[in-house]
């Protein structure tokens, strides 16, 4: 029996009148990679921003690690573990490649304003550390030439790199990917899929993951769980999902 | 900002120099050269050459530069760095003025006990005007900082003018500093604001690149995702205000003791907005932003302007000979202050610091600019 590191555990969430998930219940097990796919406006963003706290679902419980985290604000449970990417790119604009990674070490680094504006001494040192496993994640996402690029003047395939390298920069042990390969030509996304697995097999880490490339996420993941309408409509293996009906209807219609 | 850039050959080969902004021997001894000749600037007025062709305004010029680019640096932490708006800096200075003179006056402090505790009851003072940023930002939150600005003048005027006199000028020149033994008179008080003023520089650089000034900047350019991604954004905002007040409040204490005397005048409404010109016009979220800013406003109203007023008044009541000629002397601070910042808005949105770093960057690539 694998471990259970996260369970979305009955999460309903409505806003007004339209009822983005209903009763949505599954589980990620420790060290898989779990995709989530449905047509556009499934709740597939909905359910990783109630996830990682940025919506409050109205009922249900978000269980991370044995713990419930649905009444935590959201940098709380940055700092358990989770940590993300987003649909459009919400890289922090103004700043170079390498302080967009440096900001992502915040949870992890102690200085406050009165060591950092003192500059020598902890704040340093502490600057030179973490610079230290900023520059690993550089290395391993081949992004060394651009690491003092302002980011809004990188095109689009580097920003979504960047901001997986932000991601991981938190050194988190469940990463939530809204949508990492959106608008990318075939090398980028093999890149990015690459990335992921090595992510994935070097690290171990629990990675969940919307995407609407089928092909790439048959290739990728190990279950997939499908949404349509915000109702869960199936869970399982790679095959189960291709085959399940319910899926293939909501992809592609129903014959009348 | 942008990435340090090292002139042709030089090359880092640590962590340690490629964060380190004075990095060679040059960038060091400029800096210490620049802090001298700033020192040396009243030596050199009153005995060489120079006094015959610099008037000695050009001193409290410099002053003015030095207070009030304190104040522009905490709104610079504030607004450039952490996006958030504030029209009430002023306020926070008057703040800042009137807590170090009653702590003179009424509780015995002297300068430099009074110093920072009126820059710390200044910081308190901008953490409970910054709780409005939880829910409210942009010129939403700009609209609530204005009640900072009424709020406190209005304290400062009325309820609580036993201790600081109400309108009335508030005089401080029985209690001058006292330095080793002596006392600070009017000039003297130059070298300690100079002194403060490049610290305080320093120090807000120093913020802007550790840590807390990342934060700052990702609240600043996406507080969504600062939040989702382990900083308290809430917690940051409340910092920013908190340090912003605080510089606030040592400029307030600094221009109280340098002018000996204080009017509630001297912070009223138009005072915020050209901290903001400034701001605006020297570089928001530059570190040099505010002093440049600083600089080319007082500079402009206080040696520019004053010589060129009779003239621009003579010229233009010639030409539209229905207008009284002090009219137009009057109207021409406000209108050229106007008409500068608009151009500054249209041809140089990111200020003059932006400029200064182009400079800066081709100077040092030279000759291989690649």
């Amino acid at each position: 029996m694998q471990k259970t590191k996260l369970h979305v555990q009955d999460i309903s969430l409505s806003f007004g009148g339209i009822r983005a998930l209903q009763g949505v219940d599954f589980k990620v097990n420790e060290g898989e990679i779990l995709a989530v796919i449905g047509p556009n406006g499934a709740g597939k963003t909905s359910l990783i921003n109630s996830i990682n706290g940025f919506y409050r679902p109205q009922s249900g419980n978000i269980i991370f690690e044995d713990q419930v985290i649905s009444n935590l604000p959201p940098y709380r449970r940055a700092q358990l573990g989770i940590s993300r990417t987003f649909q459009n790119i919400a890289l922090y604009t103004n700043m170079t490649a390498l302080d967009n990674l440096m900001a992502a070490r915040h949870i992890h680094m102690r200085s406050n304003m009165l060591t950092g504006a003192l500059f020598w001494g902890p704040a340093r040192n502490e600057e030179i550390a973490h610079r230290h496993k900023v520059e690993e994640i550089i290395e391993f996402l081949e992004i060394e030439n651009i690491r003092k690029t302002i980011v809004g003047n990188l095109s689009y395939g580097l920003r979504k790199r960047v901001e997986l390298g932000r991601a991981l920069a938190l050194e988190p042990t469940l990463l939530l990917l809204d949508e990492p390969m959106a608008g990318m030509n075939v090398e980028e996304k093999e890149d990015m899929a690459r990335f992921i697995l090595d992510i994935h097999e070097r690290q171990g880490m629990t990675i969940m993951l919307i995407e609407h490339d089928i092909g790439l996420v048959m290739d990728i993941s190990h279950r997939i769980v499908a949404l349509d309408f915000g109702i869960k409509i199936a869970e399982g293996t790679p095959q189960e999902i291709g085959q399940n009906d319910a899926v293939i209807k909501a992809y592609l219609g129903q014959e009348y | 900002m942008s990435a340090n850039i090292r002139p042709s050959g030089v090359f880092d080969t640590s962590y340690a120099q490629d964060i380190s902004i004075n990095r060679t021997w040059w960038d060091k001894l400029s800096g210490y050269l620049l802090f001298g000749l700033l020192l040396a600037i009243p030596f050199l007025l009153e005995s060489t050459f120079l006094g015959d062709i610099v008037s000695p305004s050009w001193i409290t010029t410099i002053t003015k530069i030095a207070i009030f680019a304190i104040a522009a640096q905490g709104l610079n932490i504030l607004m450039g760095y952490t996006g958030q708006i504030s029209l009430g800096q002023a306020a926070f200075m008057a703040a800042g003025a009137y807590s170090s003179a009653v702590f003179v006056r009424e509780l015995g402090f002297t300068f430099w006990t009074a110093l920072p505790a009126a820059a710390l009851f200044t910081g308190f003072i901008g953490l409970i005007f910054g709780l409005p940023s939880l829910r409210v930002k942009g010129f939403y939150l700009a609209m609530a900082t204005l009640a900072a600005q009424n709020i406190i003048i209005w304290m400062i005027r009325y309820p609580l003018d036993n201790f600081t006199n109400g309108v009335n000028p508030l005089p401080l020149e029985n209690f001058k500093p006292v330095f080793f033994g002596q006392t600070v008179n009017h000039n003297g008080m130059y070298f300690i604001i100079i002194t403060l003023a490049v610290l305080l520089f320093l120090v807000a650089r120093n913020i802007a690149r550790t840590r807390t000034g990342r934060a700052f900047i990702s609240v600043r350019d996406n507080d969504l995702a600062a939040e989702l991604l382990g900083i308290n954004v809430f917690a940051y905002k409340l910092q920013a205000f908190f340090i912003s007040s605080l510089y606030a409040g040592i400029a307030g204490t600094l221009l109280a003791f340098h002018t000996q005397t204080i009017l509630t005048t001297q912070f009223e409404f138009l005072v915020s907005i050209e901290l903001l010109a400034m701001l605006v016009i020297g570089g928001a979220g530059y570190p040099l932003g505010p002093l440049f800013g600083a600089a080319f406003v007082l500079i402009l109203n206080q040696q520019v302007i004053p010589n060129i007023q009779p003239a621009v008044g003579d010229l233009v009541s010639s030409v539209l000979t229905f207008i009284p000629k002090e009219n137009v002397v009057t109207a021409t601070k406000p209108i050229l202050f106007g008409l500068i910042l608009a151009l500054f808005l249209i041809l140089e949105p990111r200020g003059l610091a932006y400029r200064w770093e182009i400079l800066k960057i081709s100077w040092k690539i030279r000759p291989y600019s690649y």
